[in-house]
């Protein structure tokens, strides 16, 4: 938000945008926009501009500056912004050009949609191995029967086909991890370094301090708001990554799945549904439950009355089972028409769709009945009668007394839903209502390995990487929005 | 024998906040003697009542801390006691009731058991006895029917039943100390007299002392032996009843005397404190009152005044008491400028004329949710109101007042009655007729703080009602308009990009004022416009009224409950009793000689700063539900010269002058 | 009372006419008839016949709101939508897709459903309670601050989670009670304690976090500052002032909730293969069998109105405030 509110940092982001699209303009493939693609971007406008509007409206800016003031929330933002940040590289779609066919000047498009994130994971999403291994293997998970050159049949674990083929000698597997590790490590921190040289010296030029200064107000916490953690926080995450990315190209990390897909890769892919599901759902039915609570509260008699038995009969069925009623009934229709999708992912798409439209059909009433209370007391509150007497219009009544006043409300349904929406798609993929099968998503990697619980050995790779990805997703959103709703709650300061 | 029962030495106690540290009680000292009643005297925010819980430890922790001090009972330091022996003198020793009885008792639970409760602990009875002990507390504090009032919820008796209940708990652990916060604000002034009258009672039969905390110097000086004067977390001034009253010193006090509005100050300005409160976040190196204080010098910037103990027993915490600086003149002393007089010819065509305005809200009951009654909030009123005329209707809670105030604006559409204004019938116009008429008549509502849209910047809330009502012409035209408004009610044209919080009560009914006058309205109602108000910031906020009334020649129908605000204000006054008028006339005829029994009633219960020539007349009950008026004149249970016709007939106007009419048989 | 009781009856009326005519639409109208017995048959390779033979077993070959054949009264009644929705308001289930009697299995299910829920219910709200008062009572100390981290903690993680993870230490490692299974009677414990225990472990977060918001707005209200000055302790405030209080909120939100668990938990019942309501439900959405679907729905709505009239009669119980009317 303080960036924005610096003109220099609003022209820098359109610069970079109009980059960006010159440079999508230029490449020989086919975009793709897919419907929640389309939503994501639209998500991305409405909260870079509400940005741009809040930037001079002090009473909205005061309770996010005592939001990031909370290290513990602004940690959790930083976390947050990663995902993001992963959803985003996750949501730019596009075909590939093929390679041109003799005699044709026709271009034709890979029938397979990637995103930019599939492109920049290239080498861990092509290595694909034969069946399960476990993380850092370089060995099957299971014994199978090898010719060896002098003709023998035996039955050992081959070696991978990528995890750790680069090693002569799998002794040095150790030697090779650590020495990876390690350079990672001092990769992240370098450009880590780098970083939090540039934001220091931002910082230096704005509060006209020299480097040196700023640099100790910087490690003492003397700042206004936490930096000291959230440039740590920074660089855990940076770590992270680098380690990520550089022992992942040689090895697997999590594992493979059985049929040899890198977990690593499964589980990146599956932040998009997680933050499409948790942001979307209550995007989508935002408008109607805005508009319907505040009318019933606003106008009561038989509006109210309408709109109160419109939510209490959607409330009476049980979410899981109209889910499971709409999904069953989508299914059926995406069978009966598979000519409106061109590709899978496409299908795959048209489904979590519908899902958040569902799920949010069953989750917009508490919300609408939130709002339906605080209508009814805005109503009788002195401000709104002085208007009255004034003969203020209705709709501007409603647009300038009672909207603005509710939006706290809205603000903080928002963000508290947003953790347990990431973790019902988990439940409702097990329930085999959820996304997909053909779609990454956390739900359906716990259902894929909850089959192989039996085995023994267990192969728990899949379910741990799937917790550890969702379960920090889930506490970094749970911690801000717990600081989020202390801030905007006016019930919660005294 | 030693007659000091409990004695404060330098009590601090500090809270942690957002802003910083907040210092509520900042070294205070007194002592309290046996039997007596000791008054702690301040505004809100000045931090009596954190006072009165750090004598009895609970202090909202852990935000707020006990930093320094003693507070010896019996030589006792309660401070220093371990909490199970705190707890046999909470509710034992020192029993306190609170300021809020509609929320300081448990809802759920029976008030006999919340009596009981403290009977358990403190005399050590069990049931039987122990019950036979709050009923006799509940006939002690006079509830009626203690036997069945035993058993009900606290939702089910009235405020001043509730309050009785409070002192009742109270008194279980048969206290020698009294800590009263504020025991009669929430309380319509009839109660409040029968409350305090109680208090004396019972402190006559026990011989308990008493520590009131209160706000309003009237209850001071009907109750009180001895009286401290609180000022941001200090005691500025400490001294008896009878010294206080006759020769206050302080400067604080001197302004508050001054700033109190009543019949004498009518012609002219009352005196203002300027300013407001100092935050109590603030390190003070000087005096506290300093910023405000007319007579103040360099001295009082630098140096903190120290407490000057006359032999008299009148105490004062001024630099002006200092050996060299006894005496010094007022450097720059605001004599009470005079009113100038009105010479404007008072229209005889009334402004405002209401005839026979009711306004009933339905009550629905039932499977089929049938209307099986009314409330009866306001039922047949008649008011006249000529232009530049100021008239008061007066009125305990519940009596429908303030419905009167929005049927006139027909924010609530009546339910029979005209209301005319310059002769247009407003009840007969639909919304979109009446919206061009909106601009003439405004109103001010009593809570400042609900009253300003929190989200919206000072200038469009002055602005909506102009953009509205089609007034103030182009942009900058109607910029420069706000600034005049804004000056107009003594706030600066900075202050328009300003959103409501960053403003003070007094400020922020002065941007209401500001908002309201942007429509140039002909006629204001007034609702209790001052009533949420210290009475330092309502003096200003009174003169504003008045200056603009002289100014603009404005009308103002102005609701309220305190008499001393009508004194010194109105012109006329009309005293609503369930839904009806019982008495209208000119404020001289109506408050000197008031014919009706309840005006005579409640203007007795008032406290009064001066010896009153009233003679002491209190009312027994409480006011009846709207919902089923008494039959006859509704005033009739309690009504010290009830009749027989008066249990059957309500009524009629009797006219005793040309201007004066009262509604009672008495009369007829 | 009564008159009251009556009252919302005829307010739920048409809140279970609205059900039943969005979940036929649903489920007949969305959804032709045509579509269900392509889905059942298989998409592929179906011939006419068989579509047209599945749609007459199952009597989904007549009309959906009139049938003009019949004549009187019957018009109305030989339609779809009166044997599959109105007869529900009778509780007359009908035959499921694979031809079984519902009612009859919803009356044999309920039971092993009711045994797990009600532990985990009662069980769930004790702990909760006791883990939010001590949260309370310690507030504004590292008790405090560490039980809220915690609860966070626990709330971010996935219920799925729970089960396996609880399957996987006492069942697989520690060899303590079966994986899964059931068995009716008594010998049912072995079956039912590990769900029992991870249901309630699971609802720990979010409960005691709530609970203890709840008790700390009660502790904040001028009565308690009333019993405090009474001289009464700490404990005794607490318990019999502040817990009186919150239990009005709490109390009333367990009640809402104690008419759906007849219908069981799918994701428990399922794991832990008991034979209950919801793993009936779970394995028709498996089958995609709507006629289960559609009666569950219908009774999982009605018994939501039932826990909302509780609700409001309970409200008159522990709170004195509140009459009905």
């Amino acid at each position: 938000m303080a960036l924005l509110a610096n003109n220099r940092a609003f022209i820098l982001f359109s610069g970079l945008l109009l980059v960006a699209v010159i440079v999508a303009i230029s490449v020989p493939v086919k975009w793709v926009v897919l419907w929640t693609d389309a939503l994501i971007f639209a998500l991305i406008t409405v909260i870079l501009g509400s940005g741009w509007l809040v930037r001079n409206k002090p009473y909205l800016l005061a309770p996010w500056r005592r939001v990031l003031k909370r290290r513990l929330a602004s940690a959790a933002l930083v976390v947050l912004l990663s995902y993001v940040l992963i959803g985003l590289l996750d949501s730019v779609h596009f075909r590939e050009a093929l390679p041109p066919q003799v005699g044709s000047s026709e271009v034709h498009y890979s029938p397979h949609t990637l995103s930019v994130l599939d492109k920049l994971l290239t080498p861990i999403r092509i290595q694909e191995e034969k069946s399960y291994s476990a993380p850092f293997a370089i060995h099957l998970f299971s014994k199978e029967s090898t010719q060896r050159e002098d003709g023998t049949t035996v039955r050992e674990y081959p070696r991978l086909q990528y995890g750790g083929a680069h090693l002569e000698d799998i002794q040095q597997r150790q030697t090779d991890i650590t020495h990876t590790l390690l350079m990672a490590s001092s990769y992240s921190l370098l450009a880590w370094l780098l970083l939090s040289a540039l934001i220091i010296w931002i910082m230096a030029q704005r509060y006209s301090l020299s480097y040196r200064q700023q640099v100790e107000r910087l490690v003492r916490g003397e700042m206004e708001l936490p930096w000291r953690t959230l440039l740590l926080t920074l660089l855990a995450v940076m770590l992270f990554a680098f380690v990520a990315m550089m022992l992942g190209v040689k090895y697997h990390v999590f594992g493979t799945d059985k049929v040899g897909q890198d977990v690593l890769y499964q589980t990146l892919k599956s932040i998009r549904t997680g933050l499409v599901i948790g942001t979307l759902t209550t995007l989508i039915m935002l408008p109607f439950a805005v508009v319907l609570g505040v009318a019933a509260g606003y106008f009561r008699g038989w509006i109210d009355d309408t709109i109160q038995y419109i939510y209490t009969t959607l409330n009476s069925i049980p979410g899981v089972l109209l889910i499971a009623a709409a999904v069953l009934i989508m299914q059926a229709y995406i069978a009966g028409n598979p000519e409106l999708f061109e590709t899978m992912e496409e299908r795959a798409d048209a489904r979590l769709f519908f899902l958040c439209l569902i799920l949010g059909i069953t989750s917009w009433t508490g919300l609408c009945r939130l709002l339906r209370g605080e209508a009814l007391k805005l109503r009788e509150l002195d401000y709104v009668q002085a208007a009255h007497a004034f003969g203020v219009p209705q709709h501007k009544i409603l647009s300038s007394h009672i909207f603005p006043n509710v939006l706290h409300i809205v603000l903080i349904t928002l963000v508290l839903d947003f953790s347990g929406l990431v973790l019902a798609e988990a439940v409702l993929s097990y329930v085999g209502i959820g996304v997909d099968p053909t779609m990454h998503s956390w739900g359906n990697m716990i259902n894929g390995a909850r089959l192989e619980m039996a085995r023994e050995p267990m192969v728990w790779w899949s379910l741990m990487a799937a917790f550890i990805f969702m379960f920090i997703l889930v506490l970094a959103a749970n911690l801000f929005a717990d600081a989020v709703r202390d801030a905007f709650d006016p019930r919660a300061q005294h | 024998m030693n007659d000091v029962l409990l004695q404060v030495n330098d009590l601090k106690t500090w809270f942690e906040g957002s802003s910083g540290t907040a210092r509520a009680v900042d070294g205070v000292s007194f002592e309290i003697r046996r039997g007596e009643t000791f008054a702690l005297l301040g505004e809100s925010g000045c931090g009596k009542s954190m006072t009165a819980l750090s004598l009895m430890r609970l202090v909202p922790e852990p935000a707020g801390r006990i930093v320094a001090g003693s507070v010896l009972l019996d030589g006792v330091d309660l401070l220093t006691l371990p909490e199970h022996q705190m707890r046999n003198i909470r509710g034992g020793r020192v029993g306190m009731i609170f300021q809020e009885p509609m929320t300081s008792l448990n809802p759920v639970m029976r008030v006999g058991r919340q009596i009981q409760e403290s009977v358990e602990c403190h005399l050590g009875l069990r049931n039987r006895a122990a019950k036979a002990r709050v009923l006799e507390l509940l006939d002690a504090v006079g509830i009626p029917d203690p036997q069945q009032r035993y058993d009900e919820y606290p939702h089910q008796l009235s405020g001043g039943m509730k309050q009785r209940v409070m002192i009742a708990i109270a008194l279980a652990g048969e206290p020698e100390l009294l800590i009263a916060d504020e025991p009669t604000t929430a309380l319509d002034v009839t109660i409040q007299a029968q409350v305090l009258e109680l208090m004396a009672e019972l402190q006559k039969q026990t011989g308990m002392a008493m520590l009131l905390i209160t706000h309003d110097l009237g209850v001071v000086a009907e109750v009180a032996d001895r009286v401290a004067v609180m000022y941001a977390g200090q005691i500025v001034e400490q001294a008896s009843r009878e010294q206080f009253f006759s020769d206050p010193q302080h400067p604080y006090s001197k302004k508050l005397f001054a700033s109190m509005p009543d019949i004498e100050k009518r012609g002219e300005k009352l005196a203002v404190i300027r300013g407001s409160v100092p935050p109590l976040t603030t390190e003070f190196s000087g005096c506290r009152f300093e910023a405000r204080c007319d007579y103040s010098w360099e001295l009082c910037q630098n140096s903190v005044p120290q407490w000057h103990q006359q032999a008299s027993g009148h105490g004062i915490r001024c630099h002006l008491m200092d050996e060299v600086h006894h005496g010094r003149g007022i450097t720059h002393h605001e004599e009470p400028e005079a009113d100038t007089p009105q010479t404007t010819e008072i229209p005889d065509q009334p402004i405002l004329k209401v005839d026979g305005l009711k306004v009933h809200f339905p009550i629905h009951k039932g499977l089929f949710k049938r209307v099986v009654g009314h409330v009866h909030a306001v039922d047949g009123i008649d008011i006249d109101l000529k232009p530049g005329q100021t008239l008061a209707l007066v009125g305990e809670s519940g009596c429908g007042k303030t419905t009167v105030g929005k049927g006139i604006l027909q924010l609530i559409r009546p339910t029979a009655g005209d209301v005319n204004f310059e002769n247009i019938d407003l009840t007969q116009l639909s919304n979109k007729q009446l919206r061009p008429m909106r601009g003439d008549i405004q109103i001010i509502f009593q809570d400042p703080f609900s009253s300003l849209n929190p989200r919206m910047r000072v200038a469009d809330i002055i602005e909506e009602g102009m953009i509205a009502q089609g007034k103030g012409g182009s942009a900058s035209q109607c910029q420069q308009r706000i600034d005049e408004l804004l000056q107009q009610v003594g706030l600066s044209p900075e202050h328009k990009q300003r959103y409501p919080h960053e403003f003070s009560g007094g400020q922020r009914q002065r941007v209401c004022i500001a908002r309201a006058l942007a429509v140039e309205p002909k006629l204001i109602i007034c609702d209790e416009p001052t009533s949420a108000l210290d009475v330092s910031v309502q003096a200003q906020i009174l003169n504003l009224l008045k200056k603009l009334q002289q100014e603009l020649g404005l009308a103002y129908l102005f609701i309220t409950h305190d008499i001393s605000v009508v004194e010194y204000l109105a012109h006329q006054v009309a005293v609503m009793y369930l839904g009806r008028i019982v008495e209208q006339g000119e404020v001289e005829e109506v408050l000197n000689q008031p014919r009706h029994p309840y005006t005579q009633a409640l203007l007795s219960a008032v406290p009064s700063i001066r010896e009153s020539k009233r003679e002491k007349q209190r009312l027994s009950g409480e006011l009846p539900s709207p919902i089923n008026p008494p039959q006859g004149c509704h005033f009739n249970p309690r009504c010290p010269k009830v009749m027989a016709n008066c249990k059957e007939n309500y009524p009629d106007s009797t006219l005793l002058t040309e201007s004066h009419f009262v509604r009672c048989f008495l009369y007829d | 009372m009564i008159a009251y009781i009556i009252r919302r009856l005829m307010y739920v009326l048409p809140i279970l006419v609205g059900v039943n005519i969005l979940t036929f639409a649903l489920f007949f109208v969305v959804n032709t008839p045509d579509d269900m017995a392509h889905m059942q048959l298989g998409m592929k390779h179906v011939t006419e016949e068989a579509v047209d033979n599945w749609k007459a077993e199952r009597g989904y070959d007549r009309p959906l709101f009139y049938n003009g054949e019949q004549a009187g009264l019957t018009t109305l009644t030989d339609t779809i939508f009166f044997d599959n929705s109105v007869r529900l308001f009778v509780f007359d289930f009908g035959q499921s897709d694979d031809g079984r009697d519902i009612g009859h299995d919803i009356s044999e299910r309920m039971w092993p459903s009711l045994a797990l829920a009600i532990p985990t219910l009662i069980i769930g709200l004790l702990v909760n309670l006791t883990f939010a008062m001590l949260m309370a009572f310690f507030r504004g100390s590292y008790v405090d601050l560490s039980g809220v981290i915690l609860c966070v903690v626990l709330m971010s993680i996935s219920g799925l989670f729970y089960i396996i993870g609880g399957q996987w230490l006492v069942s697989k490692i520690l060899h303590l009670v079966p994986i899964s299974g059931y068995q009716p009677g008594l010998d049912a414990w072995k079956f039912l304690i590990l769900p029992v225990i991870i249901g309630v472990i699971g609802g720990i977060g979010s409960g005691a976090r709530w609970y203890r918001t709840i008790f700390l707005e009660e502790i904040a209200r001028d009565y308690v500052r009333t019993a405090r000055a009474k001289g009464l302790g700490e404990q005794m405030v607490l318990f019999r002032h502040v817990l009186r209080n919150a239990l009005v909120p709490i109390l009333t939100g367990v009640v809402v909730v104690i008419p759906l668990l007849f219908m069981g938990s799918l994701v428990m019942e399922s794991f832990f293969g008991i034979p209950g309501l919801g793993s009936y439900t779970i394995d028709a959405i498996h089958k995609q069998d709507f006629a289960i679907v559609r009666s569950m729905v219908f009774l999982g709505s009605v018994l939501y109105i039932v826990g909302l009239i509780l609700t409001d009669i309970s409200y008159t119980l522990v709170d004195p405030r509140i009459r009905l009317n």
